[in-house]
């Protein structure tokens, strides 16, 4: 029973059948697009258009919650420590002790949080929706990276989730021994090293091993055919089209109601 | 990277040659060759099975057929090694190479994907690769979808996985380095019989490593046997020729590799006192599961574990071993460590009697680490996992140390196991055997009243075996319970008791009561439920 990190069904949403470069240019578009201005306006514009996506990536609200809660406290905490420092401007809204909360400074605040979840919700809808093996097949095909570099970083990406279950395994071989349970504070720490240490072992050790593999089917001899095509379709258009519609409405509506905040004024 | 040889390497398919003259080579940094002096011509379609005692250079010969040896500097090489009349480095793709870890046989995370990675490389038109992609699989026996998660395969379904990308590479010589080592019986024999099948397809070149003679008698049609390579004594080729004389021969100096050869059977010390009787450990009703491994600080939406097996009633008794068998996937393995104190129990109970819990509580998996090991030993399957320390004695001294006792048995398990000559070795430098005696040896240490071993046999040569067996029949005379994961039926057999058989996933509930043993230690019942109880436990 392995957690392998890409051993999931594969996806069957929408999205999920797109080429991975076309999701990838229309999450770049937006992320930059976002970054030119600091308003809630746009922001919230773009993040809607987002979570209207979700279905198209196969995400349920819940999945997308359990997995992204991260992002969410992360702006949580970016909007709020905004809300403290920006220029207090406009009505006073709370005032206690030190703490002061004003009109201007909650909207900035705001306008942070919300942006710093619409920047990171394309990254999240990308990784839901593409297969990494699709991913390494666009960027050697398409992009004519290196095919060494590329399919080497899948081979090794499989270990990592070989790596989750080894760790378990030599945490329960450990205290089979009796090791990391004395020693208070210091001795756990000096038994997790010694755990970590184990782990790097097995892990150079199965990694030569899957080299040794790969070089005997003849890995990196010289040039490859790719059994599987990463093409682009119709779709692929339709995904990078929605990019660039997504972001020219966050940032038109953002001009219009006269909320565009330069981010680099 | 040597430059390469495309020259045919699209087609493939014809069986190749092997031509060793006077080939020696030296790994980096190792003050003695690891083959000397090898002089052996393999025609084109031979099977041959190589033997030799662990250092005779097995390995090292296959790794530099399939041109895989690396391009070390202070690597020294002598004499010539030739696949066709060429360096085996300028003729990658005529040779398939198959290793003893399944996981590292795996390179994509889908099965298609992975049978096509091979024939890729070697520059085949995509509707060929998937012709052949097709053909290989059906040719091995694995009727999987193109999509079929990689992660979700039996080891034996591995090892077959990487036969068939093999396969589709077309290879004229075909290389197996322990290729059955870690897999279960059934395993073995599904690997053997799809290298058959691909050889008769074929007809390419054969040659494996195994110390299991038996596997690959009906196979070969040739025995060479190799000698260690060392700068004192020759080393190359000692015996060669048909299975049937090489093995009359060399009969008695492969038992004494440690070789197993047909129709032999390591002489083992016999049991001598029957248990007492004394129940140490009691499940009933048990459900085990490796997802309850505790996180401490997990928030999330998880769902209640699925017990791998449940269902469980079973006595541990003092002087009495127990067999945990089953199929790939029923949970032995979980079964092992949940009555070893290492996982949580899903759903029932397990409780340790007095004798063995000795004011320590009930449950094993609440004991601190001091109070399970001088309970209960745990011996994984793979020794390396529970090595502590960069020394063969500190191994050895860890646990008495801890428990605040003399470390004055250290010295006679050493001689006990036969490895006093390496009380300074790193534990990681030992060899596989050597490793199994010290990783036994260092869980005896604190002498525990309960052994539970996963696979302990498993890719063990005979010599290895024997003392093993006998090691535990002493122990089981002198009162410890025993018990053990395996495949293994003369093992089983060896040790007496009960067995407990899980059954795989999916199949209806079944009971069983088998075997129990003449002290009637064991009351054995399993069932595993398809409509498990997913009895919620843990920190939430």
């Amino acid at each position: 029973m392995s957690i392998d990190v890409l051993a999931g069904p594969r996806s069957t949403a929408w999205l999920a059948r797109a080429n991975p470069l076309s999701k990838l240019g229309a999450g770049l578009a937006l992320t930059i697009g976002l970054l030119l201005t600091v308003d809630w306006v746009s922001a919230s514009v773009a993040l809607l258009c987002e979570l209207a996506l979700l279905p198209l990536a196969g995400l349920a609200p819940r999945v997308l919650l359990g997995r992204g809660w991260p992002i969410l406290a992360a702006a949580l905490v970016g909007g709020y420590g905004s809300a403290l420092l920006a220029p207090k401007t406009g009505a006073v809204l709370l005032e206690w002790g030190p703490l002061l909360l004003t009109e201007g400074s909650l909207q900035s605040g705001v306008a942070i949080a919300l942006r710093g979840i619409a920047i990171a919700l394309p990254g999240v809808l990308l990784l839901a929706s593409t297969d990494p093996t699709d991913l390494a097949d666009a960027l050697a095909q398409r992009l004519r990276l290196p095919h060494r570099f590329v399919l080497g970083a899948l081979a090794a990406m499989r270990l990592v989730g070989l790596l989750v279950e080894e760790w378990q395994n030599l945490g329960m071989a450990r205290r089979a021994r009796g090791a990391g349970s004395s020693g208070g504070v210091l001795g756990r720490f000096r038994s997790s090293l010694g755990q970590a240490m184990a782990l790097l072992v097995q892990a150079i050790r199965r990694a030569s091993r899957l080299a040794v593999t790969m070089e005997a089917k003849g890995f990196g001899a010289g040039p490859r055919t790719w059994a599987r095509r990463s093409e682009f379709s119709a779709r692929d258009a339709l995904v990078l089209l929605g990019g660039m519609v997504i972001i020219g409405a966050a940032l038109a509506a953002a001009v219009m109601s006269g909320t565009w905040n330069s981010a680099f004024s | 990277m040597a430059a390469h040889d495309d020259g045919g390497t699209g087609s493939g398919g014809w069986p190749a040659a092997v031509s060793a003259k006077g080939w020696g080579f030296q790994h980096a940094g190792r003050s003695s060759p690891a083959v000397h002096d090898l002089t052996l011509e393999i025609a084109p379609g031979e099977r041959v099975l190589l033997l030799g005692p662990s250092g005779a250079g097995k390995s090292t010969l296959l790794h530099a057929l399939a041109g895989v040896l690396g391009s070390d500097e202070d690597a020294a090489e002598s004499g010539s090694l030739l696949v066709d009349g060429s360096p085996p480095s300028h003729r990658r793709g005529r040779s398939g190479l198959m290793q003893q870890d399944p996981e590292a046989q795996v390179v994509l995370s889908r099965v298609g994907d992975d049978v096509a990675f091979g024939a890729e490389n070697l520059a085949v038109p995509p509707a060929e690769i998937w012709r052949r992609a097709a053909a290989a699989l059906d040719a091995v026996g694995l009727d999987l979808p193109l999509d079929h998660p990689t992660s979700s395969l039996s080891g034996g379904q591995k090892q077959r996985l990487g036969l068939a990308g093999m396969l589709a590479m077309r290879p004229g010589l075909l290389l197996l380095d322990e290729p059955t080592a870690n897999l279960d019986p059934a395993g073995v024999l599904e690997v053997r019989d799809a290298v058959l099948r691909m050889l008769t397809d074929t007809g390419a070149t054969l040659v494996v490593v195994e110390h299991r003679v038996p596997v690959w008698l009906d196979v070969v049609d040739r025995i060479v046997v190799l000698a260690p390579g060392s700068q004192r004594q020759p080393g190359g080729v000692l015996l060669d020729g048909p299975p049937a004389r090489v093995l009359e021969q060399s009969r008695a100096m492969l038992i004494s590799a440690g070789i197993w050869v047909p129709d032999y059977l390591p002489v083992v010390r016999p049991r001598q006192n029957s248990s007492s009787g004394e129940v140490l450990l009691t499940a009933r009703d048990l459900a085990v599961s490796r997802a309850s491994v505790p996180r401490r600080r997990h928030r999330g939406y998880r769902p209640a574990p699925v017990p791998t097996a449940s269902g469980i009633n079973i006595e541990v008794c003092a002087g009495a071993a127990l067999g945990i068998t089953g199929p790939n996937g029923a949970g032995k393995s979980t079964v092992a460590l949940t009555l070893g104190g290492l996982l949580p129990i899903t759903g029932g109970q397990l409780s340790a009697a007095d004798p063995l819990a000795r004011g320590a509580g009930q449950s094993p998996f609440d004991w601190t680490g001091p109070e399970l090991v001088g309970r209960i030993g745990n011996v994984f399957q793979e020794p390396e996992h529970q090595f502590v320390t960069g020394r063969v004695l500190d191994e050895l001294a860890f646990g008495p140390r801890m428990l605040g006792q003399g470390t004055a048995g250290v010295e006679e398990l050493l001689v006990r196991l036969r490895l006093e000559h390496l009380a300074e070795a790193n534990p990681y430098t030992l060899s596989g055997g050597e490793k199994r005696r010290l990783s036994v040896a260092t869980v005896l240490a604190t002498r525990p009243q309960i052994l539970v071993m996963d696979e302990p046999t498993f890719g063990q040569d005979a010599n290895t075996w024997a003392e093993l067996a006998t090691l535990l029949s002493e122990l089981l005379d002198a009162g410890a319970g025993v018990v053990a994961v395996t495949h293994d039926a003369e093992f089983t057999r060896v040790l007496g008791g009960a067995q407990l058989e899980l059954t795989a996933a999916g199949t209806p509930a079944a009971s069983a009561v088998l075997g129990v043993d003449r002290a009637a230690s064991a009351v054995l019942g399993v069932d595993r439920a398809a409509a498990a109880r997913p009895e919620v436990q843990g920190e939430y």
